[in-house]
């Protein structure tokens, strides 16, 4: 069990800046920002709208470098990763990226993330929170070396459907070959560029993994690659919207981290996340294993769906009853979001037992505040398949050029 | 080759012997596989010098249940006792030795007072240590309390509690989570009176008796005292190989297998269950169950593996503390050594240096630092008294348990067992003047060496350090308290289960239980 050195430097400055951040400073109007991971993250460039729609219709450029990144490398670290996640590690090859998640061990999601497996003996582990300690605790008895490597790495998310195009004009041969989830390695420039099918959108879409040194040459490289493809730096709200079009879930949002609730049953399972194939209770024994085969057997509190709710004003917080007169609350929403590309009114929301059936009758409460007067709507709605948005070049190999 | 068996018990000590008559009597087939090439584990002879042998770990029995020995029929099966009922003494370097026996105290300076307040005392203490004894007896329920037998056991101790009257169950919630020191103060004048009972206290403890909780650690070895009854403080004939043996006789009488020299490299595991273990001869060894006499961490994180556990429980196990303090010393000697002011010279007891509390605790503090102590506190015994073939004829053995001698001797251990020896003798010289001059042979055991000797995490006694966070339903860790742990079949029976350690079986006799009352 060995741990990483620690930048001393961080109490000087709260929130650090990007290595893209001289050039994404000459795209921000709206100087909105965000925290994220100790990072100071653009929210908003200019328009949400007009970020979105590059998303789903040119090519966005998405900053990921605040992304938690660890390095899992040693003899053990197939076996290490095996325990610690929910999928089987073992079928994960070299230059492949698993989604995943972990739990505790009364089998509660703390966390979700991607596995990218480099090598047969290295992995690099994205998450959305920090996960050190629980990393770190989880290796007792492996021999394997975890490192915090955030720092170290940056990256890009470059996602729609020009993306492929616009790698391709960068000079990226044979890209268009990239299957979803393969993880590929080019030479640009005489430095060494790794990118993976892989994306918070649902869209066709790239991420791209460097040295920071060469961050600003990269940035200045793609920006004359997607000139005449609509190539445009994006903020954070814009994701956010692809996101939830796309029915991935975040933490925080859907579930409050295992290692991090205080209160009773607030914690939440893969199986009420709705990730049920995310979970190999096959494989051998993983974190969290032995509670999930029990909670298999007497079934789930709760589960996560996709709902559609009638017209069309977002369902935000919203409560969900089995009636009109809001006899009995079953659920809540969790994201909501009049989605532009489907123009469907779509919203994650967390179902009490039992009623998650499909059956059951449901009503959204949505208020509404309309020049400072509120007003309350109950909208139907109904269980939907996820994802709400799904193009078919998000899986088409070779990828589209749009 | 592969065997099966329906139990396999990893260690031969004396809980894992007990578990395996337990089990064995209960009509299952048992295998006790013991490392070493003796069994007994900390509960063994051995000799340290030519032609003298000792109790190599603990060196009395104070706390053997007379339930177990009449349950194993452990007198049929060869246990002797070379002295019993044997008195303390709390030793004076002025010569004025306090004698506790049977409930009352005598000689050196004690004032009326301290000696009607003694008798008093002990009687309120003995009742307290009832209920803990019944605590100690118990499997400790579950915290779901989903199951009423969880409840009913719940509410056994509470009403235990509460028989005590109302005067007293008031008087125990009180002291349960006080130090000695404060407790002691409040009954007693004397200082070698408060000294010698605060060692009761103190031995085995990784605390001073100014550390909060050390009550806890008196009541249980008083429990203990409580279940001996009649045998009272007593010294097996042959050292503690005797228990051992005899224990091992009950094993096989009852038709159970003890192998030695079979070391146990893992604990298989198929289909998230135990299967079996494999020896590191290569040779694998099927079984239902297997029940573990090594202390939690090195059953859990290496012989078992965490690839079979869940982190934040391997997060718990690897937490537990378990830094022993307490060392052992074997001397030989060339003759009878002469403590000043014992009244019956000669006759076997338990000798205490501890003349005050304050010297218990400045005792203590040089651990804090991985120092060794200037003045060390000790438990004697001079087991040739009552048992002369220990050593040749007319020569004599000084076994002591040293406190608060810490794991980590700092950056020059070889020094400082230098001057932990030299320490050590000059305290002995204040009460046996001559006793430099009888000393032929010396063996030091800090808690490093007991780790490698008998293999305990840490080298404490306990295998878990006995404390209110790792005591009863928390012991070792919450999620192993009921002797299973989280993996299927594989059950924890030794010291560091609940409710822990000293020479008394109760471990390993709950943890049959546990099996026996339809375990996983």
């Amino acid at each position: 069990m060995q741990q990483a050195e620690t930048t001393p430097s961080h109490y000087r400055r709260p929130l650090i800046s990007s290595p893209f951040f001289p050039r994404q400073r000459e795209f921000v109007e709206t100087d909105t920002y965000i925290p994220w991971s100790g990072y100071s993250s653009v929210d908003v460039f200019s328009s949400v709208e007009q970020e979105y729609f590059t998303i789903r219709n040119s090519a966005s450029v998405f900053d990921l470098t605040p992304m938690v990144k660890y390095k899992v490398s040693g003899p053990d670290a197939e076996k290490y990763l095996d325990r610690l996640i929910t999928r089987d590690v073992k079928k994960i090859k070299p230059n492949r990226v698993a989604y995943t998640v972990w739990c505790n061990d009364a089998g509660h999601v703390i966390d979700d993330g991607t596995v990218f497996r480099l090598s047969q003996t290295e992995f690099r582990v994205c998450t959305a929170e920090r996960q050190l300690d629980w990393f770190l605790y989880s290796a007792i008895g492996f021999d394997v070396e975890i490192a915090e490597v955030t720092q170290d790495i940056a990256a890009i998310a470059l996602q729609g459907p020009t993306s492929c195009l616009v790698l391709k004009m960068l000079g990226l041969q044979g890209i268009e070959l990239l299957k979803p989830f393969d993880i590929g390695h080019f030479t640009i420039d005489g430095y060494p560029l790794m990118v993976s099918r892989t994306g918070f959108t649902g869209d066709l879409g790239y991420e791209l993994w460097m040295d920071p040194r060469n961050a600003i040459a990269f940035w200045d490289a793609l920006m004359i690659a997607g000139q005449g493809r609509g190539i445009r730096p994006i903020g954070y709200q814009a994701l956010e919207m692809a996101r939830i079009e796309a029915g991935f879930i975040l933490p925080n949002v859907e579930f409050v981290s295992a290692e991090h609730t205080i209160r009773l049953n607030r914690d939440r399972s893969p199986f009420e996340l709705g990730l049920d194939w995310l979970v190999d209770l096959k494989k051998g024994h993983f974190n969290g294993r032995r509670a999930l085969l029990a909670e298999k057997e007497k079934g789930s509190r709760q589960r996560l769906v996709g709902i559609e709710i009638e017209g069309n004003k977002p369902a935000h917080g919203a409560l969900i009853y089995n009636s009109a007169d809001a006899e009995k609350q079953i659920g809540a929403v969790t994201s909501a979001l009049w989605s532009p590309t489907c123009k469907r009114n779509i919203a994650l929301a967390m179902l009490d037992a039992p009623f998650f059936d499909g059956k059951t009758e449901m009503w959204a409460e949505i208020y509404l505040h309309r020049e400072l007067v509120w007003e309350r709507r109950m909208c139907k709605c109904k269980i939907v398949e996820r994802p709400f948005f799904a193009p078919e070049r998000r899986r088409q190999t070779p990828a589209p050029d749009r | 080759m592969t065997k099966n068996v329906d139990c396999i018990v990893i260690g031969a000590g004396h809980n894992g012997l007990a578990c395996a008559a337990y089990l064995a009597k209960a009509g299952k087939s048992v295998l006790v596989l013991e490392a070493h090439s003796q069994i007994g584990g900390a509960a063994a002879t051995r000799e340290f010098a030519p032609g003298y042998s000792v109790s190599s770990c603990a060196h009395f029995l104070h706390g053997l249940p007379l339930k177990l020995i009449t349950e194993l029929d452990l007198v049929k099966h060869g246990l002797q006792f070379a002295a019993d009922s044997l008195p303390t003494y709390s030793l004076s370097a002025e010569g004025n030795a306090v004698k506790i026996s049977n409930g009352a105290v005598s000689g050196g300076l004690l004032s009326e007072k301290d000696q009607a307040t003694y008798t008093a005392f002990m009687k309120k203490m003995n009742k307290f240590a009832a209920v803990m004894l019944h605590i100690l007896n118990m499997v400790p329920p579950r915290l779901s309390l989903e199951e009423w037998s969880e409840r009913i056991n719940m509410l056994s101790i509470g009403w235990k509690v509460r028989t005590l009257g109302k005067r007293d169950m008031r008087e125990f919630l009180r002291i349960i989570g006080m130090n000695m020191y404060d407790l002691l103060t409040e009954h007693f004048d004397n200082e070698l009176l408060r000294g010698a009972i605060a060692m009761d206290a103190a031995l085995g403890a990784e605390h001073g008796p100014r550390s909060p909780g050390t009550v806890l650690n008196y009541l249980y070895r008083l429990a203990g005292q409580v279940a001996a009854g009649k045998n009272g403080i007593a010294q097996p004939k042959g050292g503690m190989a005797n228990l051992s043996g005899a224990l091992a006789n009950a094993v096989t009488g009852a038709g159970g297998t003890i192998r030695t020299n079979a070391k146990v490299e893992r604990i298989l595991v198929a289909n998230d269950r135990v299967s079996g273990v494999l020896l590191t001869s290569g040779e694998t060894i099927n079984a239902t169950s297997v029940l573990s006499n090594a202390d939690p961490q090195t059953t859990l994180l290496k012989i078992l593996g965490t690839e079979h556990l869940d982190t934040g429980f391997v997060r718990s196990v690897h937490h537990i503390r378990n830094r022993g303090l307490a060392a052992k010393v074997h001397i030989a000697l060339s003759g009878k050594p002469k403590f000043k002011g014992l009244s019956d010279e000669g006759t076997p007891a338990r000798l205490i240096i501890s003349p005050s509390i304050d010297y218990l605790e400045l005792s203590f503090n040089p651990s804090k630092y991985r120092e060794v102590p200037r003045n060390p506190s000790m438990e004697i015994s001079i087991p040739t008294l009552a048992d002369p073939a220990l050593a040749p004829n007319g020569k004599h053995i000084l076994s002591a348990i040293v406190q608060y001698v810490p794991y980590d001797l700092g950056a020059d251990p070889k020094a400082a067992r230098e001057t932990l020896k030299e320490n050590i003798i000059s305290t002995l010289e204040r009460y046996a003047p001559t006793i430099r001059s009888q000393i032929t042979a010396f063996e030091l055991l800090t808690p490093k060496d007991l780790e490698a000797e008998f293999g305990m995490s840490g080298g404490h006694w306990h295998h878990a350090a006995l404390t209110f966070d790792q005591f009863f339903f928390t012991r070792p860790v919450p999620g192993a308290a009921q002797f299973e742990t989280p993996l299927p079949g594989l059950y924890l029976c030794g010291a560091g289960a609940h409710p822990g350690g000293g020479v008394m079986g109760i471990a390993g006799r709950n943890a049959a239980k546990q099996l026996l009352r339809g375990g996983k």
